[in-house]
C-alpha cells in the first residue's frame, strides 16, 4: 500500500524517518485483531506453563520471571516474518531504497514501529500475567524495565533475520533458526535481572549489561539488515 | 612493506579457480600425510604412553580430542568471517566458496568438542550437562553454523545465498569472544583455558606433546576436507555452467 509516498521519498531525512514509522504503525492498526497478534500469542503461551507444568504456586513463583522472558521472545519473533515482506513483494522496498533516507535509518524506523505494535503491548501485559503465575512482588519494577531494555533489543536483532530472509518464499521458520541463537545473552541478562531482584543478587549488572546489549543492537544491527536488504532487492 | 605486497600476491593468486586447483593438487598430499601422522601418533602418544592423571585417572585423556576440536570450532568461524568479510569487500571469487565449504567442518568439530565434554563430564562433573558459559556460548556456535548452513541453502541462486548467509556470518562473530573468554568473565564450572599460558601451562609437559600433534593433526585434516569440498564445488560449478550451454544450444 503506497500512502502519501513523496513523504518518504522526498524532503529531508527526518521526515523521512518520521513518515515511514507512522506508515507502518498505521498499516499494523488497520490489520484488526491481527495487529495484536502476537500480545495474544504471549498470552496464551504462557497460560499454557501453568498448566504444563502443575498450578504449584511455589513452582511458578521460581519459574514466573524465566516463563515471561521466553514468551515475550518467542512472541516477538512471530511478527517478525512480515517486517519487510509485504514490503517487498509490492514494490515498495525498492522505492524506499531509492529514497532519500539511508537504509539503515529505515530499519531503525521499521524496528522502533515494530517494537511500538508487539514490544510495548508485551510490557502492559507482563505484569498482570506476572500475578497469575504468582511472581514474587520484589520482581515487578525490574521484569517492566529489563522489558523495555530488551524487547526493543529483540526487534533489533530481529530485523537482521527478516532482512536475510526477505526474498525467500518461506522465510519463516528459518527466521527463528537465525534470530534465537542470536538472542540468547538478551534472554539471560533480562531474567538475570528479574531473578536478581527477587532473591536478592542485585539486579543493577545485568540491567546494564542488557542496557549495553540494547545500545550495540541499536548501532549494528541496522548496518547488518541494511546491507541485507540491499542485496535483496537487487 | 615486501612482506605486504606479497600478501597481496597470495591473496590474489589463488583467486583463479584452475589456479587454485592446480596449487592444491601439489600440496595436497603433503597436507594429507602430516594429518595422517599427527593424528595418529598423538592418538597413540596421549592414550597408551602418556601417564594418566593423578587425580582423573586416565578419564582425562579425552582432551586429546576435545580441546583441539574446541579450538577447531572456533578457528573454523573465525576463517569463515574472515572470507565472508574478503568476499563482501573485495568480491574474490573463492571466498564465499571456503567459508561454504568450512561451514559443514566447523559444525562437526563444535558437535565433536561438545559430546566428548558431555562425556568426560559424567564421571568428573557426575553430569553429562550444565549450563554454564562456555558450554551455552559453545551450543550457541553450533547454532550458529546450523543457521549458516540452512541460509545458505535455502535460496536457489547460490551467489545470493552465499552473500546473505555470509552477512550472518559477520554477525555472528559477536559470540567468538564470548566463547573464548566465558570461562575467564564467569566463575564457572568449566576450567579455564589450559594451555594458553606459554610460560606456565597448568599441565604436565609430558601431556602437552600429544595435544600439540592432535591440533596440528586436526588443522591440517581441516585444510584436507577444505581442499577435496572446495575443489568438488569448483567442479560442480563447472559442470553447471558446461549443462546450462548445452542446453542453451539444444535450444537454438
Amino acid at each position: 500500500m503506497v500512502m502519501k509516498g513523496k513523504n518518504y521519498l522526498s524532503g529531508n531525512n527526518s521526515a523521512s524517518f518520521v513518515a515511514i514509522f507512522k506508515r507502518d504503525i498505521r498499516l499494523a492498526l488497520r490489520n484488526g485483531i491481527g495487529s495484536f497478534i502476537a500480545v495474544i500469542f504471549f498470552v496464551i503461551t504462557v497460560t499454557l506453563f501453568p498448566l504444563a507444568v502443575g498450578p504449584e504456586l511455589n513452582l511458578l513463583t521460581r519459574v514466573a520471571p524465566g516463563v515471561l522472558w521466553v514468551c515475550a521472545l518467542l512472541s516477538t519473533m512471530l511478527s517478525l516474518d512480515s517486517l519487510f515482506r509485504e514490503d517487498f513483494e509490492d514494490g515498495n522496498l525498492e522505492q524506499i531504497v531509492l529514497g532519500v533516507l539511508p537504509l539503515e535509518l529505515v530499519v531503525l524506523s521499521k524496528a522502533f514501529a515494530h517494537w511500538v505494535t508487539t514490544g510495548l503491548p508485551l510490557i502492559i501485559c507482563a505484569p498482570v500475567l506476572a500475578v497469575l503465575l504468582n511472581m514474587s512482588g520484589k520482581g515487578f519494577i525490574v521484569l517492566i524495565l529489563s522489558l523495555l531494555l530488551g524487547t526493543p533489543a529483540l526487534s533489533m536483532i530481529g530485523t537482521v533475520g527478516a532482512a536475510l530472509t526477505v526474498s525467500l518464499r518461506r522465510g519463516g521458520v528459518l527466521i527463528a533458526l537465525l534470530v534465537l541463537p542470536l538472542s540468547v545473552p538478551i534472554l539471560i541478562f533480562g531474567v538475570g535481572a528479574v531473578e536478581g531482584a527477587i532473591f536478592g543478587l542485585g539486579e543493577r549488572s545485568p540491567l546494564l549489561i542488557l542496557a549495553g546489549g540494547f545500545v550495540a543492537s541499536l548501532v549494528l544491527a541496522p548496518i547488518a539488515s541494511a546491507a541485507a536488504l540491499k542485496m535483496a532487492v537487487e | 612493506m615486501t612482506k605486504a605486497k606479497n600478501f597481496r600476491l597470495n591473496f590474489h593468486f589463488l583467486a583463479n579457480p584452475a589456479r587454485f586447483i592446480r596449487f592444491t593438487n601439489k600440496i595436497f598430499p603433503w597436507v594429507l600425510i602430516i594429518a595422517i601422522a599427527s593424528i595418529v601418533s598423538g592418538l597413540i602418544l596421549g592414550l597408551a604412553i602418556v601417564p594418566p592423571d593423578y587425580q582423573q585417572g586416565d578419564a582425562y585423556r579425552i582432551i586429546f580430542v576435545h580441546v583441539p576440536s574446541a579450538w577447531m570450532g572456533l578457528f573454523i568461524y573465525a576463517v569463515m568471517a574472515f572470507s565472508c568479510a574478503v568476499g563482501i569487500i573485495w568480491r574474490h571469487p573463492l571466498a564465499f566458496l571456503i567459508s561454504k565449504a568450512s561451514a559443514p567442518i566447523g559444525a562437526c568439530f563444535t558437535f565433536i568438542c561438545l559430546l566428548t565434554g558431555s562425556l568426560w563430564g559424567q564421571p568428573m562433573w557426575g553430569t553429562w550437562w550444565v549450563w554454564d558459559a562456555r558450554l551455552t556460548s559453545m551450543l550457541v556456535l553450533l547454532f550458529l553454523y546450523i543457521g549458516y548452513i540452512a541460509l545458505n541453502s535455502a535460496f536457489q541462486d547460490s551467489h545470493k545465498g552465499a552473500r546473505a548467509s555470509s552477512i550472518l556470518v559477520l554477525v555472528g562473530v559477536i559470540n567468538l569472544p564470548i566463547v573464548k573468554f566465558s570461562v575467564d568473565w564467569w566463575n564457572t564450572l568449566h576450567q579455564p583455558a589450559t594451555i594458553s599460558k606459554i610460560d606456565s601451562p597448568s599441565i604436565d609437559s609430558s601431556m602437552i606433546a600429544p595435544l600439540l600433534l592432535m591440533i596440528v593433526g586436526f588443522m591440517t585434516y581441516y585444510f584436507t576436507t577444505l581442499i577435496i569440498r572446495v575443489r568438488s564445488e569448483i567442479i560442480d560449478r563447472r559442470i553447471k555452467k558446461i549443462r546450462l550451454e548445452q542446453t542453451r544450444a539444444m535450444n537454438e
